[in-house]
């Protein structure tokens, strides 16, 4: 599903050249369940942001698909993301002044689904994820773990093919985690395919595939397969 | 969910981010919409002076005022009537009609009244020493009025009233004003003795508000007989074809007549127009204003609310909002406060002028609605162009920002 062929991403900061991210290969296939660690300004976000077709390569492609990522105009990349791609964060990104409800309509309203088919899917997502007597409630009123919930219903409301998690459990009490983490279990289940930078060890077992970072490169010795049961 | 309702929403949540912004438009369209509407009416109501005034340039003599003219207070002062003949005779550019007046006192029913001698325009014609010449033929430079020259003379007594002068009227007939008429309980046909002399009404003018309802037209030779002064007049008004051709004939109508005193009837409303003019330059000045400070605070607000939104923008776009649609955004909160503004500073605007109006300029405002309108346009102009850069910053945002903490 995903390939990563030369890519080479650097930062310039005052004439000085920091790689952010280099791999000559990456593949991550359809349904895998993959976690990124390492430590912290090793390139996890960049890479993240490189497979979301949000930051481009300085060389290499990155082949989403079977297309060429970053060869498509901004639009048709736009769309891409639209359609095939959630994401999910850390500090849960909603937008404080919408409510649960109106926060999972975002993207179906970006997507230009109807008025009324956008309030029975948010409804229906919210009521999956057990927020079903929230929906009016605004991010402020809820909990850390509800506005997660809330983010998580908001990823999945154009039906994404493809989900990247940026530390989705690391703002979470143990309920909460392990209330993400089977969701994203599930998730796996229905066929898509999750790639999630964490710097939790309990959330990087669940994966399926661990890749470690490392100043900007992929460890490979340090990259474990598992077999898990879903 | 469409982009209205995700604008909408912030601004309810956040009304004070943007109101320094809607203020300023606000109170710059106030301002525009009053100080337009003020000097609209205020302008009109010049133009109705001047109409109400009639001729374009006054010959007076030499010691008298504009007050004693109006007033009709001009029996002491004369001017020699051969002045008439000498401006005819001139041929100036631009001159249409004359009307020479001679102003007495008399007694109608015995109420005191103006008895005004007047000159019939036909008898320009009659006299065979102005036929010489081709009257009221000469068209000054630049003369927009289609047709200048020779008319029929043959307009009704009435429009003596708006037209100031007269195209027949027979040494024994007489015009009364309004009030005289009132008063007298004269009507056309019947006789009016004026100076011992039985006259027949030809006709009674509409009510103009002006001092000549209470004034009683007679011809010139008649008066001049009927009182003994000899071939003289208070005043001939000199009507020019158009606004353009008073200005130049003041400075021949001088030289011409060089012991009579030229005056054109705009100044009497000197002091008006000049007030108009004052702001009319204030609006200008007042727009200048809007477009500086409102743009400049539009742009401002727009900016610091990008970088306020930055990871909100970020968001957008990982969730797949189009550079434009982020555009969008941003212009569509600028004229949600563009619109309340100008909308808000229209309708106040048009109070001020309506409550102010009377006591600053001493007219009576109704509401423009085409200066409304384009106050509005006006301001939703200058709030779009003050919200472009920001907005298309906003999406040039890298949207990996999403992945930022703030």
């Amino acid at each position: 599903m995903l390939h990563l062929q030369d890519i080479t991403k650097v930062y310039r900061r005052r004439q000085e050249e920091v790689v952010a991210f280099k791999a000559t290969s990456l593949d991550i296939g359809l349904g895998e369940y993959v976690a990124v660690v390492g430590p912290s300004g090793s390139g996890k976000t960049t890479l993240l942001s490189m497979l979301g077709g949000m930051l481009s390569p300085d060389t290499g492609k990155v082949w989403f698909g079977g297309e060429s990522l970053y060869d498509l105009p901004i639009n048709e990349r736009t769309r891409r993301r639209r359609e095939q791609i959630g994401f999910v964060f850390q500090t849960f990104n909603l937008v404080p002044y919408l409510t649960a409800l109106e926060n999972v309509q975002v993207p179906l309203f970006l997507h230009g689904v109807g008025k009324s088919e956008q309030r029975d899917r948010a409804v229906s997502l919210l009521e999956q994820v057990g927020l079903g007597n929230r929906i009016e409630h605004k991010p402020s009123e809820l909990s850390t773990g509800q506005q997660q919930r809330v983010a998580l219903a908001r990823t999945l409301a154009n039906n994404p093919r493809l989900i990247l998690a940026d530390e989705p459990t690391g703002n979470l009490d143990p309920d909460s985690r392990e209330a993400v983490l089977s969701m994203f279990d599930n998730f796996v289940r229905e066929g898509r395919t999750i790639v999630m930078v964490t710097h939790d060890p309990g959330a990087a077992a669940r994966s399926s595939r661990r890749l470690c970072l490392n100043d900007g490169m992929l460890v490979t010795p340090h990259e474990i397969h598992t077999t898990k049961a879903a | 969910m469409n982009l209205k309702t995700l604008v909408w929403r912030e601004l309810a949540e956040r009304p004070s981010a943007m109101l320094t912004s809607t203020l300023t438009i606000l109170l710059g369209v106030t301002a525009l919409v009053a100080i337009r509407h003020v000097t609209v009416f205020s302008e009109r109501e010049v133009g109705q002076q001047l109409q109400s005034l009639g001729a374009n340039v006054l010959v007076l003599p030499k010691d008298a005022t504009l007050q004693d003219y109006y007033s009709a207070d001009l029996t002491e002062r004369t001017l020699p009537e051969s002045h008439v003949a000498s401006i005819l005779l001139e041929n100036l550019p631009g001159v249409e009609r004359l009307s020479p007046k001679l102003c007495v006192s008399a007694k109608v029913a015995n109420r005191d009244v103006t008895l005004t001698g007047i000159l019939p325009q036909s008898e320009f014609q009659a006299k065979s020493a102005w036929q010489s010449v081709s009257l009221f033929s000469n068209k000054h430079e630049g003369c927009k009025k289609a047709a200048c020259g020779p008319k029929t003379y043959d307009a009704a007594p009435e429009t003596l009233a708006s037209e100031r002068t007269i195209d027949q009227l027979k040494g024994n007939e007489a015009v009364i004003g309004a009030d005289v008429a009132e008063f007298s309980g004269l009507k056309p046909g019947q006789s009016v003795e004026l100076l011992g002399e039985k006259l027949q009404v030809l006709a009674v003018l509409p009510r103009t508000g002006t001092v000549d309802d209470s004034r009683v037209f007679a011809h010139l030779h008649t008066v001049q007989r009927l009182t003994n002064v000899g071939e003289v007049v208070n005043a001939i008004e000199v009507m020019g074809c158009c606004e353009d051709a008073a200005g130049g004939l003041v400075p021949k109508l001088a030289e011409l007549l060089p012991d009579a005193k030229v005056v054109t009837i705009s100044q009497v409303v000197s002091t008006q127009v000049g007030i108009n003019r004052l702001m009319s330059q204030m609006s200008l000045f007042v727009l200048g204003i809007l477009v500086i400070v409102g743009g400049a605070s539009v742009a401002s607000t727009v900016s610091s609310n990008v970088r306020e939104r930055r990871r909100e923008v970020g968001t957008l776009m990982a969730l797949g909002a189009t550079p434009s649609l982020v555009t969008r955004m941003f212009l569509l909160k600028a004229w949600t406060l563009g619109i309340v503004g100008a909308v808000g500073g229209s309708v106040l605007g048009l109070i001020v002028a309506m409550v102010l109006g009377s006591q600053w300029a001493g007219v009576t405002v109704q509401p423009l609605p085409d200066l409304i309108a384009l106050s509005i346009g006006a301001a939703l102009v200058i709030t779009t162009l003050a919200a472009l850069w920001p907005a298309r910053s906003a999406a040039k945002l890298d949207p990996c920002c999403c992945f930022q903490e703030f």
